[in-house]
């Protein structure tokens, strides 16, 4: 079977470069697009991402990104979110001012500045690698974090963090300070998280790898067993 | 028992590049050449560092630009970030950099030359990939001078008052270099990176002066650097082990290295021995997590 297409979003900012050499090492096949009509025709959709809210959802909005990321969603094809590609997937984002989002997963992205508690000066941006945590109740079982152990650490770099509003969605949470924020979340066929798994070692790579499996079985019809 | 630190600390060998090169100076200077980088890095990679930096130590001095094959070289096969500094004076260099496979870019000379230069890079690839380097020299007075071109060049730029201008101007972390200590294996300047970490709100890289292992335990400690990087300690605990090293480099100072002898100022380790030792003063760092 061919390798499975997937199109690497490029809105300009972000190191597309390693999610390409990620995906490669999962067996996939990636191709950095900007055109929609290229992206339409991917059998996945990566939305990567490093910088501001506001200029990414402009520049998303401009080429026509915005339209053809909701219907990829829409129909059920698998889409990744990393880290501001995560961010971007929120209703609204208070990043310098108030900007409207993909709005494909309901909630807000907001400050880790502004959410510490007084006293509380901790460094932003958040940069370090620091636990990825299975939230009490939930099972990575079948889904994007299967096999990867609770509390396995991964590479954050960011300032903002999602709160999404159904916390069913909230796949692994992780800790800064006072903070517990939603690090992955999976919504229908979507994965998001706020790491760089392409930058987080062997365990990011996994991740790469359930997604490229994820990718097949979509692709035969078969259907996804979501973390419940 | 130290206080619990709020987050993980990074553990990062820092390479430093000359042509094909990885080579290792005193003072930044006197280099000796040691392999080659991508070598170096897969290893480091393999035995859990957190980062890697790539400095191309003599970009700045010519203006020319060997990196990009490097890095590209290195990005295929390594999936955790990698920081590149040396010679990047425009945002196309900077681009051109990214591109080629690097993260996050680190930024002296051209910062220290035009300030602004860093808003105009954070505004393009964003801060958290615009580190901006220091290196400073300790003058009478308890002052701190900040050099470009690898410790060559006086700027006037007072180290601390320029660290906080560059959190302003948005830059995403602060890579601290003690010129005094860098390579000489006597310890970090723990007052150096202090100063500068208590008065960012951004994270700050202690560099320079790993000798021994309670270094790196002291400039987290009594520094609070929120990453450390060292060189020395790791490359020659690694030529320790590996013989192939001997045969591939091509130009500059070599006899250090057929010579095999080890190099008494420090001493040698390995990433997981820094982890091991850092963890028994309650010093969290990024370990293997087991399945359960």
């Amino acid at each position: 079977m061919p390798p499975k297409k997937v199109a690497i979003v490029n809105y300009g900012m972000g190191n597309l470069f390693s999610v390409k050499h990620a995906c490669l090492a999962a067996g996939l096949f990636p191709w950095i697009t900007d055109s929609p009509a290229e992206i339409s025709k991917a059998d996945a959709l990566i939305l990567p991402g490093v910088g501001a809210f506001g200029e990414a959802m402009k520049i998303l909005n401009r080429l026509g990104l915005s339209t053809v990321i909701r219907e990829f969603v829409e129909m059920d094809k698998p889409v990744m979110g990393i880290c501001l590609g995560m961010q971007l997937l929120m209703t609204r984002s208070f990043e310098f001012g108030k900007h409207e989002g993909l709005n494909i997963i309901e909630g807000e992205v907001v400050s880790l500045k502004e959410a510490f508690k007084p006293g509380e000066n901790f460094k932003v941006p958040h940069v370090t690698w620091n636990k990825n945590k299975t939230p009490e109740g939930k099972s990575w079982k079948g889904s994007m974090l299967d096999g990867m152990a609770n509390g396995q650490y991964m590479y954050f770099v960011h300032s903002y963090f999602v709160t999404p509003r159904d916390t069913h969605v909230v796949l692994s949470s992780t800790q800064y300070g006072g903070i517990v924020f939603c690090s992955s979340l999976q919504y229908k066929n979507v994965f998001a998280c706020q790491y760089h798994p392409e930058r987080s070692g062997p365990a990011g790579l996994k991740i790469y790898c359930n997604f490229a499996n994820f990718i097949q079985q979509m692709s035969l019809g078969g259907e996804y067993v979501r973390a419940s | 028992m130290t206080k619990r630190l709020p987050h993980p600390i990074r553990v990062i060998p820092r390479l430093d590049i000359k042509g094909p090169n990885l080579v290792k100076g005193v003072h930044l200077e006197g280099l000796r050449v040691l392999g080659k980088p991508e070598n170096f890095a897969r290893y480091y990679y393999e035995q859990g560092a957190d980062e890697l930096i790539y400095m191309d130590i003599v970009a700045s001095l010519y203006g020319r630009n060997n990196l990009l094959h490097i890095v590209e070289k290195t990005s295929r096969e390594i999936f955790i970030p990698l920081t590149v500094g040396g010679g990047l004076r425009t945002i196309e260099d900077i681009r051109g950099i990214l591109c080629a496979g690097a993260d996050k870019v680190a930024l002296n000379t051209a910062v220290i030359a035009r300030p602004e230069f860093i808003r105009e890079a954070v505004t393009c690839f964003g801060s958290s990939t615009i580190v901006v380097s220091i290196e400073a020299t300790k003058h009478a007075g308890e002052k701190y001078e900040c050099y470009t071109d690898n410790g060559r060049v006086p700027t006037g730029f007072d180290a601390m008052e320029w660290a906080q201008r560059a959190a302003e101007f948005g830059a995403g972390e602060i890579l601290v270099t003690s010129i005094d200590k860098e390579g000489t294996g006597k310890g970090y300047d723990i007052e150096l990176t202090r100063q500068i970490a208590d008065r960012v709100s951004i994270p700050v890289i202690a560099c320079g002066g790993a000798g021994r292992l309670e270094h790196i335990r002291d400039v987290i400690v009594d520094g609070h650097a929120d990453a450390v990087v060292m060189a020395s300690v790791l490359h020659y605990g690694y030529i320790r082990d590996q013989t192939s090293e001997r045969k591939d480099f091509t130009e500059g100072n070599v006899n250090f290295l057929m010579s095999k002898q080890g190099y008494s100022k420090v001493q040698e380790v390995a990433l997981d021995e820094i982890k091991t030792y850092l963890a028994n003063f309650d010093i969290e760092t990024r370990r293997k997590v087991h399945a359960s």
